[in-house]
């Protein structure tokens, strides 16, 4: 067992030695640049790229035409939200989001908010979910576009993408969906789901980093976009730049285990991930599952341990590889926003720790962390005031704490 | 984030960690912070004549404030209660190399003595409580 344990799959995962060999060849051997038409290196790059496109295409039950390769998902919300805004800003300008999404959607939206456009930000139940009811509610005659996640990086919530997409569908209103957690980990079909648009990222599905794709729907309806990046003309207008073909080809090897592992691996995560849960849950007091039980993803698991400060607990398991939703206010981190969008309790979000099961993930590993954290908190509690307190059946909460510094 | 070779001592061997009966008129107690801040810190002393003859802590909070708080109990046991008042932050952050990010976790420990010396002072002068 290789220590410290990666157990933050959600942040980023390594590649699959089988998208690595898939790669190889592009980088000394078929080196051409995809738009070169006269020779064969630049014909052998182009049958990677449009290979690719394929794979991936057939991941997300698309059209390979309606794939834009880009440098990962950031760009790729980036070019979704700015390109439908300045193309629609004349039918209306305004976006319904979320506040559980992701920085780069919010971020975007800031600047857009900037440009004119007025943004609704959504607030999630506290299993971080957005319902159709909410989606419809907000919408209105001006309404180009919404934008929510398809799971939640933090909490692994799924939205129910379905249901929303086929109330922006009857109502006219594109829909993009940030899919970089998603992908790979449930079924992803952009017809079925009414999807117009649509992101994911190489690193987060056992490609390399720093390549990702747009969906892009080309029919019922054709979604257009103003081009953030100009210059050679590259993939139809829409992102130019010469193509990263090592990355590509990569990124469509990883895209087709994925579709083709996907029945065994949510399954063998999720046994994995239910396996830890239960662990914690029976051998701790005190702890709370955030997220959606119901609808998540099969390799996430986010728990507060109440009582526990996370930077000290991620202190107390260094050997298990971990992200922490905060630390203390003070501090240059931040609570989580999307911890603090679920209303989840600052205490609560000071003590929150996210798992991430993956495809290289052992049952040996799973154990290890497991027995690590639950040392850790019961270490940890043994020298907190509040967890003292609690025993001594003080809720913390109802005490009259001095002005917070 | 990195820690210094001592935060990481105090962290996994924290000295005097438990409660002292805060009910007793020789014990001070303190606690600051909040919990929605992240932090909350119980510091007690017991006091015999003007020298405080033991110290014990409670904190939640981060592994700097975990030792901030280990290391002042160490320093207070032994000293008068003048000496401990005399205590700064800026004397923890330089034990324990503090990044600039957790000075603050010094200061909650400068705070928590404070507090727990007052509170026993307090307790002495019962007629001069308010509340
Ligand atoms: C939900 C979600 N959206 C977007 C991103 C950004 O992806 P990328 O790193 O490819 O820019 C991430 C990854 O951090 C993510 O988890
Ligand atoms: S207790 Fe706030 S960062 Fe240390």
């Amino acid at each position: 067992m290789k220590l410290p344990i990666y157990m933050d799959y959600q942040a980023t995962t390594p590649c699959d030695p089988r998208v690595v060999e898939a790669m190889l060849p592009y980088f000394t051997q078929s080196f051409g640049n995809a738009a070169s038409r006269n020779h064969r290196y630049g014909w052998e790059a182009e049958e990677a790229v449009e290979k690719a496109r394929g794979q991936i295409a057939e991941l997300l039950g698309a059209n390979p035409k309606e794939i834009v390769f880009t440098s990962g998902s950031t760009e790729s919300i980036n070019l979704a939200l700015k390109g439908v805004a300045e193309m629609y800003a004349e039918k209306g300008k305004h976006i319904i989001t979320c506040q559980a999404e992701h920085k780069a959607v919010l971020d975007v939206c800031k600047h857009l908010e900037q440009q004119g456009f007025e943004v609704t930000y959504l607030q999630p139940d506290k299993s971080g979910r957005v319902s159709v009811e909410a989606v419809a509610a907000a919408l209105r005659p001006d309404t180009i576009l919404v934008a929510l996640m398809w799971a939640n990086n933090e909490v692994g919530t799924l939205n129910p993408i379905r249901e929303i997409g086929a109330l922006c569908h009857e109502k006219g209103v594109l829909f993009f969906t940030d899919a970089t957690q998603a992908a790979g980990k449930v079924p992803v079909d952009v017809e079925a789901d009414h999807v117009d648009l649509l992101c994911l990222s190489g690193h987060k599905i056992y490609g390399p980093k720093g390549v990702g794709i747009l969906y892009v729907r080309r029919r019922n309806p054709r979604v257009r976009l103003v081009a953030q990046m100009d210059g050679g003309g590259h993939e139809r207008g829409m992102r130019s730049g010469t193509l990263n073909v090592p990355s590509i080809a990569g990124l469509g090897k990883a895209c087709e285990l994925a579709r083709l592992e996907l029945p065994q691996e949510s399954a063998r995560t999720s046994a994995l991930r239910d396996h830890l849960e239960k662990r914690i849950f029976s051998e701790l007091d005190f702890v709370h599952l955030n997220g959606n039980r119901e609808h998540r993803l099969p390799n996430n698991l986010n728990v507060s341990f109440a009582y526990v400060e996370g930077e000290s607990l991620i202190m107390g398991i260094s050997d298990v590889a971990v992200s922490s939703g905060s630390a203390c206010t003070s501090a240059s981190l931040e609570p989580s926003h999307v911890l603090r969008a679920m209303d989840v309790g600052e205490d609560l979000a000071h003590s929150s720790i996210r798992f991430g099961i993956g495809r290289f993930t052992t049952q040996e590993e799973v154990d290890f962390a497991a027995s690590s954290v639950i040392g850790a908190v019961r270490r940890l509690r043994e020298l907190s005031p509040l967890y003292e307190m609690a025993l001594e059946g003080i809720d913390p909460k109802t005490v009259n704490w001095q002005a917070p510094h | 984030m990195a820690y210094s070779k001592k935060v990481l001592d105090h962290y996994s061997n924290p000295r005097n960690v438990g409660s002292l009966d805060k009910h007793a008129s020789t014990v001070g107690t303190g606690v600051v912070g909040a919990p929605e801040c992240g932090d909350v810190m119980k510091l007690q002393i017991q006091v015999e004549g003007d020298r405080i003859v033991d110290a014990k802590f409670k904190t939640f909070g981060c592994g700097s404030a975990i030792a901030s708080s280990s290391l002042a109990t160490e320093w207070i046991k032994g000293k008068t209660l003048d000496e401990a008042l005399a205590i700064q932050n800026t004397q923890i952050v330089e034990e324990l190399s503090l990044p600039p990010v957790k000075i603050h976790c010094s200061v909650l420990a400068e705070d928590a003595i404070k507090a727990a010396v007052n509170d026993y002072k307090s307790k002495q002068a019962p007629k001069e409580q308010q509340s």
